[in-house]
């Protein structure tokens, strides 16, 4: 592809790209390098690895499900309609991409955990979020929230709102309109901003351990399996950061695959 | 808009970590360090010797690194620049005297597990046996980290199976898990409940004395401040260090 190109790149700048990409590799690189493959197979299929995993998949599969039912809405919103504080708004919905996960950990304990803002609330219902499956679930929403909506939001942009026009005026309802024109246009970017929610979700591990816990098959998902086997057995560790960095990689090879048919 | 907020937030982020810790580089070249990797019960403690073997030894800095004792090990095995290492459990000082890269250690203290509870103990607990009550949000270590270890053995001694809601990968996660109320009780140990002062209310246990932590204390064998560092050991070990770590609720050794 790069030797069609009309206009070359300077020379240079190889030179910063492949160290970026260096930098990078390297490290996936001395992770396989540590594996110690003999044992391998029996460290990713123990019961607590197993257990890990599959709640990694299922917690994070329902968070980004999640973010699409909050997300697309207000990306639409942010991206087709203006009104006053817009601008801040977007950032403070943004906020969680910055702050620091066990930020966004204590931000939830105090308002789900049992003396937080919600909490009493909850424990009137006979619900308690701390400690159970659910809490990792928000956690992992909120984190990985902002990042459906920055690129589908910045997807919706660059489509602009021609076609929507059009079929407004060709008699079209508004959610016909958001249904048959808008989200298809947008769909590569809606796909990559659930790629990247579940992305996220799959590797949060502060907000998680912060207010949700950490249980076996509960709360103890892949990235907290991965820091508690540290403290002893670094080999497991090693193997289950390798799982950890396939599934990443499958799930962005899905979402390529995925981009190029659409 | 929005990518020039990232760019400017990431070089905002790198500035700040570059800039610290090269502030004090030179500032008194001939200041001697000695540096202490101690696990993080010890911080309230060894930080208040630290300013009394300064006070002894004109130009003399003691600095400490803190954390969970098996990171520390695997710092040191790292090559991390130490000179003493006081570990919270002498399995992990093991793994470093067994690849000689401590000296002989010796037991300066000792610790037992006790319940913390939120203040005002709204679950009522009074006694080992009743952190195993239906309903209870019981929180304690990960059986593979030393606090969690030492939960394990005290339920087996008395005779009693713990189902927490939460294995934690330390005895921090463990307290604020009660400071925020959202664990009925946890188990850790006699020195945290005093550390952590009004936040939290603690309930010894007769079961505790089944199982002792003791904390071994050495001299890293690589250390360019040998004497220092053996002097450094010698206080903890002495009547003053001694003293100190009880009103930290340590144990003699």
């Amino acid at each position: 592809m790069a030797s069609t190109r009309a206009v070359g790149l300077p020379g240079w700048i190889y030179v910063p790209a492949a160290a970026g990409a260096v930098f990078v590799l390297l490290p996936l690189l001395a992770i396989i390098s540590r594996v110690s493959w003999g044992e391998f197979f029996d460290l990713i299929t123990s019961e607590s690895s197993l257990d890990a995993l599959w709640l990694s998949l299922r917690t994070s599969t329902v968070s980004t499900l999640l973010c699409l039912v909050a997300g697309v809405p207000m990306a639409v919103v942010l991206a087709r309609t203006t009104f006053p504080g817009q601008d801040l708004l977007r950032s403070l919905v943004l906020l969680p991409l910055v702050l620091p996960p066990v930020v966004g950990g204590i931000a939830l304990l105090y308002t789900f955990g049992r003396r937080g803002l919600l909490g009493e609330t909850f424990e009137l219902l006979g619900l308690q979020i701390a400690f159970s499956t659910t809490a990792v679930v928000l956690a992992q929403t909120f984190v990985a929230l902002p990042f459906l909506v920055v690129s589908l939001e910045g997807a919706l942009r660059t489509a602009g709102d021609r076609y929507e026009v059009i079929a407004a005026s060709l008699g079209a309802s508004p959610t016909t309109v958001f249904r048959r024109v808008t989200l298809p246009l947008v769909m590569p970017g809606l796909v990559s901003g659930a790629v990247l929610s579940f992305a996220r979700a799959l590797g949060e591990f502060g907000a998680t351990i912060t207010f949700a816990g950490s249980l076996q098959g509960v709360t103890r998902t892949l990235p907290l399996e991965i820091y508690l086997q540290r403290e002893t057995d670094a080999d497991a560790a090693v193997a289950l950061s390798l799982v950890l960095v396939v599934v990443a990689m499958a799930v962005i090879g899905f979402a390529r695959r995925g981009r190029g048919v659409l | 808009m929005r990518r020039w907020y990232a760019t400017a937030a990431a070089v905002a982020l790198l500035a700040g970590l570059s800039g610290c810790g090269s502030d004090d580089s030179g500032a008194e070249a001939e200041e001697t360090t000695v540096t202490v990797f101690a696990a993080a019960s010890l911080a309230g403690a060894f930080e208040e010797l630290g300013e009394e073997f300064e006070d002894d030894h004109e130009g003399v800095e003691v600095e400490f690194n803190f954390a969970g004792s098996s990171d520390l090990v695997s710092q040191i095995q790292g090559g991390a620049g130490a000179d003493v290492f006081a570990s919270a459990d002498e399995a992990n000082m093991e793994k470093l005297t067994a690849e000689s890269l401590v000296g002989t250690p010796e037991t300066f203290a000792t610790n037992v597990l006790e319940i913390a509870v939120p203040p005002g103990n709204p679950a009522g607990v009074a006694t080992l046996r009743d952190l195993t009550k239906p309903g209870l949000n019981l929180v304690i270590c990960a059986p593979v980290v030393p606090c969690g270890a030492a939960a394990q053995r005290v339920a087996e001694s008395a005779g009693i199976i713990f189902k927490p809601v939460s294995e934690e990968q330390s005895v921090t996660d463990v307290l604020n898990k009660v400071i925020s109320a959202e664990a009925d009780a946890g188990l850790v140990y006699v020195t945290d409940v005093k550390a952590a002062g009004d936040d939290v209310g603690g309930i010894e246990f007769p079961e505790s004395a089944d199982v002792v932590n003791v904390y071994p204390i050495g001299v890293v064998n690589d250390s360019e401040n040998a004497d220092l560092a053996a002097e450094f050991m010698q206080l903890v070990l002495g009547d003053d260090g001694q003293s100190v770590l009880a009103e930290f609720g340590f144990g003699k050794p």
